[in-house]
């Protein structure tokens, strides 16, 4: 157990340096980031930026430098706002967090219960549609369901406002738009991690000394459910927040993501530096909790 | 004429390999919709030029904000409305499915190639080779897809070409890890400790032997990933990172109808539905090939 721990701890460190050096490398894609920034000076005020920026030294050198503020938190001025790029992006994390995390909970409040349900009733009424709707579910850009629910409940129905995040009412819509873009694989998943539970052995016999249906379903199918279904909740975690980016801008709504994409319009190199960064950081811890939870759940690896 | 009924059956028989899973296809009603609309979306696409009624680009002043025919003044000369600056919404959508399909298929070529050579490498070499990739597949599973592949169209510029190039380099992890899984089963197997003990070289094994018996999942995922790249296309024309001005797609069509929604509701919802068509027919046709090709997932 320990050495699985160690390893898995060796890789994550490995991980947060491949994703520092491809953050680094962004900048550099184009050849000549001078240029990208300043398409219509000299020569010569281009060099006054290369070296004031430290362009002009070796790459290794550049990226050591930029790992080395990094773990300080620096990632330079925001071109932009001309303060400080990291608490540019901190200060909007709660919003963006909030927003996959009622986005998350509405997902996962729908569609477990539902895919318990559609497993246990196997190819009921029930089951089709919401075959139907995941299928149509899963088809749909993220972006255009948010435009649709404006459409019914915010211009239509004038029940929720259009966008912003300020009150409770504006965050309804986003929840749901992002809420439904989760649901159809959750649901998917649930239903068919439940329909291979219901068929072992284990379940028959619960079955069999007189348990009612309910009690085997929720006091013994719904443990070894769980593994596959938590497992693919975390791995969709990074699906969610790049959602979650989306549906920002959206709403209008002032999170990490609106920031990122303003920052990526405007070059703003450290803004986006430190933006995808920590949201790649935020799905490798959330990754990493999910291995060790995975790892506790499953007796076969916890005792190996 | 006793003879007969024998050789009919072996008629059944000698059906090839193809013919039968096409056959096994074709049993199931809701496979073939999505063929059938996806057929439809394809020959829209080809033939754009016969079936837009006006020509996409060309702006109308005088016919701005028309809505669709069934609607107060709306009419057939405009069957889904007009836009901000009188662009035929209907014709938008037809020269808008190039696009989605272009990038959609090249992406997943680009990135099924990468994934797979990777994936063969990483399963049959494995030790450092396979440590090295599977870092990378790591590293690349962290990244939220979308939000990298918005960084890299910012810097490299927007344009069909480099959409391509970007969707087909942030999606290739998911090849990567299956065919490897695949490969480490393969390789114990005997065909291949055959072709080893006759002195079968390793790169003949490799592409010869082993790659295609992952063709199967190879195809299955190759379908349902076209219907995530043309998503991740429409985003990013979304977002205004996508393909450029001087052609319509269907994220660009929709992000204008934002702006517009509360006076011209058609805007963003046919170019919406176009996406949901599309990506609703390849998910059927996908889910369908995957049935057919590998009965043991369900």
């Amino acid at each position: 157990m320990t050495a699985i721990l160690v390893r898995r701890l060796l890789r994550l460190i490995v991980t947060c340096f491949g994703i520092s050096f491809i953050t680094f490398s962004l900048m550099h894609l184009s050849g000549d980031p001078v240029a990208m920034m300043l398409p219509e000076a000299t020569e010569a005020d281009r060099q006054i930026l290369r070296e004031a920026m430290g362009f002009n030294r070796p790459l290794l050198v550049q990226y050591g430098s930029f790992i080395g503020r990094a773990v300080q938190g620096d990632f330079g001025q925001s071109f932009y706002h001309r303060s400080p790029a990291l608490p540019l992006v901190l200060e909007r994390m709660p919003t963006t967090l909030l927003l996959t995390l009622f986005a998350l909970v509405l997902a996962v409040a729908i569609a477990i219960p539902a895919g318990i349900f559609t497993a246990v009733r196997r190819y009921s009424v029930v089951d089709h549609l919401a075959t139907v709707a995941v299928l149509l579910g899963q088809s749909m850009p993220v972006f255009w369901t948010g435009i649709m629910l404006i459409l019914l409940l915010a211009v239509g129905l004038n029940l929720f406002p259009a966008s912003g995040w300020e009150s409770w009412r504006a965050t309804v819509l986003p929840t749901l738009t992002l809420g439904t873009f989760q649901a159809p694989l959750f649901l998917r998943m649930s239903r068919s991690a439940m329909l291979e539970v219901l068929g072992l052995d284990y379940v028959q016999t619960a079955r069999a000394k007189g348990l009612g249906e309910w009690m085997v379903i929720v006091k013994h199918a719904l443990k070894n459910a769980a593994i596959p279904v938590v497992t693919v909740i975390g791995l969709q975690f990074g699906a969610l927040l790049a959602g979650a980016v989306v549906t920002e801008t959206v709403f209008a709504i002032p999170g990490t993501g609106r920031l990122i994409l303003r920052a990526i319009n405007q070059l703003d190199f450290p803004v986006v530096q430190a933006g995808v960064m920590m949201l790649s950081l935020i799905i490798v811890g959330v990754n990493f909790v999910v291995d060790l939870f995975y790892l506790y759940l499953n007796p076969q690896v916890r005792i190996s | 004429m006793t003879l007969e009924r024998p050789y009919d059956e072996m008629e059944q028989f000698k059906l090839s390999e193809g013919r039968r899973l096409w056959r096994k296809f074709l049993r199931n009603p809701i496979g073939v919709a999505g063929g059938v609309i996806l057929l439809i979306v394809l020959a829209g696409a080809v033939f754009a030029e016969y079936f837009a009624p006006h020509e996409p680009n060309k702006q109308r002043l005088i016919a701005r904000f028309k809505p669709p025919f069934w609607a107060e003044g709306g009419s057939m000369t405009y069957p889904l409305g007009t836009d901000n600056v009188g662009r035929d919404i209907w014709s938008r959508i037809i020269h808008g499915s190039r696009i989605s399909l272009i990038v959609g298929v090249c992406a997943v070529g680009v990135s099924m190639v990468i994934g797979v050579t990777l994936g063969l490498s990483s399963g049959f070499w494995g030790g450092r080779v396979d440590s090295v990739i599977m870092a990378l597949v790591d590293i690349m599973l962290a990244f939220p897809q979308l939000i990298l592949a918005f960084a890299m169209v910012a810097v490299l510029g927007p344009g069909i070409g480099n959409i391509i190039l970007v969707l087909g380099i942030t999606g290739w992890e998911r090849y990567a890890r299956v065919v490897r899984a695949e490969v480490l089963a393969l390789r114990e197997r005997e065909f291949v400790q055959a072709a080893r003990a006759v002195g079968v070289s390793n790169l003949k094994i490799v592409f010869g032997h082993i790659m295609p018996n992952t063709f199967s999942s190879v195809i299955v995922m190759a379908t349902l990933q076209t219907a995530q790249a043309i998503l991740a296309e429409a985003a990013l024309s979304f977002l205004g990172l996508g393909t450029g001005r001087n052609y319509p797609s269907w994220g660009q069509m929709i992000s204008l109808g934002r702006d517009y929604i509360s006076i011209a509701w058609w805007l963003s919802t046919f170019p919406g539905l176009a996406i949901l068509l599309t990506v609703l027919a390849i998910n059927l046709v996908g889910d369908r090939v995957r049935d057919v090709l590998d009965p043991r997932v369900t």
